[in-house]
């Protein structure tokens, strides 16, 4: 196996089948995390910990964002529209984009740098500094005691995270469309209102970020609890946490999107 | 942090999650489908249904009573059946005719209920037997095109 042509496949293959370790690993991982979650989940105490960590702590920048991104939405919006003398249809286009695609995805992209980074951080960092051991020292599980609640705080948090995003950047359209541009607010609501489905439009919009919680939350706790135990594993650990989660989060977005919406 | 303030934020948390949860339903959305036990079932033939989508709105007068709710293609006779679900509040005569309209010149497609005299009343499942089609707007324009060229045709003819 030293022949050129053998040790360029080899370099070709290394990272795909280490890829699929990972995967594996990962999908174990969750296994146990779940398989543990009854008994953490008794103690809601944890879980109420994480979640002011990973959703409280998250509120600010998903306000202020989803503010700016329905005022640009508006903006945006309606240069186009009144082109077409459609200008009073802009609610529906700033309520059926922020709630069906960028509620759930930007509001899953911060959430993943905001909060997802810092789990990751916390559980590399409790790795390389023996904490994790010194609790099984104790026999104290760490997969229950620190890692399951962090991952119910990421899935509890995120779809509320989602609908905050959305409810605030209709917000945001609303005061650009009708305080700023001066359009009708009567018709701004009843056209949203009329446009927008319940069933269609807001519940696809929760279930997608439901599926983007626990994709964050996962790779978030899986990568920290993978981690080197050196401040360069963890730093590094950190950064894939983010770069991963983008990229799951965005590929997750055309596969429920392509169901949800085409039906195939 | 102290306990109980982490509750008392947590806890704030969640119901502002809940509260956008319950704008984005109530104010932007809207359930456009009816419950299923408050409407009836009719159905109408039509030759042909021009862009009609199911969901489509049912009016009459310009307010909505129903939603489409499947189309098929009638496969003997070749024409295209549609089910509407109407909404129970309002029943219409037996003789009603029903057309398939477009709102405004580009706008989405929609069935038109004119009520008729007779003094019974549609059921559930019953057929309305009085349809006119869509008006396909390729059709009207090669039409006008043919009766034009033969206008100019016989012009010709008669010199």
């Amino acid at each position: 196996m030293t022949n050129p042509l053998s040790r360029a496949l080899q370099s070709l293959g290394a990272p795909v089948t280490n890829a699929l370790i990972k995967l594996g690993f990962a999908c174990r991982f969750l296994v146990s995390v779940l398989k543990v979650s009854p008994f953490a989940l008794c103690r809601f105490s944890l879980t109420m910990r994480e979640i002011w960590f990973a959703g409280v702590l998250s509120v600010l920048i998903i306000v202020v964002s989803g503010l700016f991104v329905g005022m640009v939405l508006a903006l945006q919006g309606y240069e186009t529209l009144v082109r077409f003398g459609a200008s009073s249809s802009l609610g529906v286009l700033v309520a059926l984009s922020l709630v069906r695609e960028l509620g759930p995805v930007i509001g899953a992209l911060l959430f993943a740098s905001r909060a997802g980074s810092a789990i990751t951080a916390e559980i590399g960092l409790m790795k390389a500094t023996e904490q994790l051991s010194a609790m099984e020292m104790m026999a104290v599980n760490p997969v229950a005691r620190v890692v399951a609640p962090k991952f119910w705080g990421g899935v509890i948090s995120m779809p509320l995270l989602a609908a905050l995003f959305s409810a605030m950047g209709i917000f945001g359209g609303y005061l650009v469309g009708v305080q700023l541009l001066g359009l009708d607010a009567g018709s701004f609501w009843s056209q949203m209102q009329s446009a927008v489905d319940f069933r269609l439009d807001v519940v696809n919009g929760v279930i997608k970020s439901v599926c983007f919680g626990f994709a964050v939350s996962l790779i978030a706790v899986f990568e920290g609890y993978d981690a080197p135990p050196t401040a360069e594993g963890v730093s590094g650990a950190t950064t894939r946490t983010v770069v991963t989660s983008a990229l799951v989060i965005l590929g997750l977005d055309v596969l429920l999107t392509a169901f949800m919406f085409r039906g195939i | 942090m102290k306990r109980t303030m982490i509750d008392f934020w947590v806890g704030l948390f969640i119901a502002l999650g809940i509260v956008a949860l319950l704008f984005l339903a109530l104010k932007v959305s809207s359930q456009s489908s009816l419950p299923a036990s408050s409407t009836y079932t009719v159905t109408a033939n039509f030759e042909n249904i021009g862009g009609l989508k199911v969901r489509a709105p049912v009016k009459s007068a310009g307010v909505v009573v129903g939603r489409v709710a499947a189309i098929t293609l009638d496969p003997q006779r070749y024409v295209a059946s549609v089910t509407m679900k109407l909404d129970d509040r309002y029943h219409f005569s037996r003789d009603t005719s029903a057309e398939i309209l477009t709102a405004g010149l580009l706008g989405e497609q929609y069935v038109g209920l004119e009520p008729g005299a007779d003094e019974k009343m549609l059921m559930n499942g019953d057929r309305i037997t009085i349809t006119s089609s869509a008006i396909v707007l390729e059709q009207l324009i090669s039409r006008f095109l043919f009766s034009k060229a033969d206008e100019g045709g016989n012009a010709h003819t008669e010199k």
